[in-house]
């Protein structure tokens, strides 16, 4: 079986090998791949779309239908994850460790005694010990703000900057990320409940569909932004551009919340009681 | 020698992925614990990332973001100047959906392990042989 496994590997290597030499060598100009289409895309952006990043306009304008399902495939992952994993009855745990923050005391308390809920003295540690780090807390509380808002610059200078939605809504999941990291997750979950989380899914799927199909309304097709010279009071041209940064807006705050739901689901595998 | 040398030295972009490639494929048949699988198909989709990115690449241009003042003056722009943006796009959402669907084969290993206590694929048929 073994044997076998490493026969078609190594049958596919060689075959791969050489049907590389019928491919255009590294950096070639005229390669294929480069000589159809993508010069069109190239030349025509400005005057199409007027958004200097041609990845960002053929992204969302030239092939807006690609990106708007690989949103939904990104929806269906984050919900299927919730599917698999979610247990929605509340399981108790045996036993909740609360930490004295001033003295640094561990208190185990068995299920039924009493828990000291509502006090600023006393914080909730997982099972798994965990050292107060004071400085991991005061560095990440430091940094997140700024991951944050570079997160909403690659989200909107998108258009004339390498970046966009996707880039953008996944540094903002990965600050959420860090926060329930350097925290804890139930303090993240305070901050960014599921519910919250779900709802942004759905949300940022419905941004670009709904953009699309705002677009029919005045007699264009789907996902035609120059339609949306109407509403916004602009040329057609201009019209496009704006339309992406709508469409991208509703990627990153779809790819922002997968992110955050898969880390919730995963990190404690579906309690979100106690998690990494 | 030195044809040898050009041969390879201008294709070392498919000697690159299809290395990568042959790794990926080795961890998602050969290793039989599905951390590993799901580890080799992640280096599978890196290597098809790869083989994308560097068909778009072009001798003598740069990426492909026009560039521009305040005002967008429209001047004729040469497609030979930028590199081919398409590859760019396609692997843009690739990554991204590779990311989500690594999350979903994270839960359902989740899943597994909570049903079987264990991840080898060994172990898992035994005990599934076991319980039909």
């Amino acid at each position: 079986m073994r044997g076998m496994g490493i026969i078609v590997i190594l049958f596919l290597g060689t075959l791969l090998i050489y049907c590389s030499f019928d491919f255009p060598i590294w950096g070639d100009p005229q390669s294929p791949a480069g000589s159809h289409v993508s010069s069109y895309y190239i030349e025509h952006t400005l005057e199409d779309t007027s958004v200097p990043n041609i990845v960002t306009s053929v992204l969302a304008d030239y092939r807006g239908y690609d990106t708007m399902f690989e949103t939904v495939v990104i929806f269906t992952a984050g919900i299927s994850c919730i599917l698999l994993l979610r247990t929605f009855k509340p399981i108790e745990p045996q036993t909740k460790l609360y930490r004295h923050i001033s003295t640094g005391i561990t208190l185990r308390i068995e299920r039924g005694g009493k828990v000291p809920e509502n006090t600023k003295e006393f914080e909730r540690i997982d099972a798994g010990w965990i050292p107060y780090d004071l400085i991991v807390k005061t560095t990440c509380r430091l940094i997140i703000p700024f991951v944050q808002i570079f997160a909403l610059y690659v989200i909107a200078h998108g258009h004339h900057s390498p970046g966009g939605g996707f880039q953008g809504g996944v540094i903002f999941g990965a600050s959420v990320i860090l926060f329930a990291i350097s925290f804890d997750l139930r303090t993240a979950i305070r901050r960014m409940g599921e519910r919250l989380a779900g709802f942004l899914c759905a949300l940022g799927v419905f941004i670009y569909a709904g953009t699309g199909a705002l677009c029919m309304f005045y007699d264009a097709n789907y996902l035609d932004y120059s339609a949306l010279s109407h509403i916004l009071g602009v040329d057609p041209v201009s019209a496009r551009s704006h339309g992406i940064l709508v469409v991208e807006i509703g990627v990153a705050i779809a790819v922002m919340a997968v992110m955050v739901v898969l880390y919730y689901n995963l990190a404690s595998a579906g309690k979100q009681d106690e998690g990494l | 020698m030195d044809a040898v040398l050009t041969v390879l030295i201008s294709r070392i972009n498919y000697w690159a992925y299809i290395l990568l490639m042959m790794i990926g494929l080795y961890g998602v048949l050969i290793k039989k614990n599905y951390m590993k699988k799901i580890i080799g198909m992640n280096i599978l989709q890196t290597a098809v990332i790869l083989f994308y990115i560097s068909i778009g690449a072009k001798k003598q241009a740069t990426i492909p973001i026009i560039d521009h003042g305040h005002t967008l003056v429209h001047t004729t722009v040469q497609a030979a100047r930028f590199i081919n943006p398409l590859p760019h796009v396609l692997m843009l959402t690739a990554i991204v959906v590779a990311v989500a669907t690594l999350g979903v084969a994270l839960a359902i290993a989740i899943k597994i392990h909570q049903q079987y206590g264990t991840l080898e694929e060994d172990e898992i048929l035994r005990r599934f042989d076991k319980d039909l």
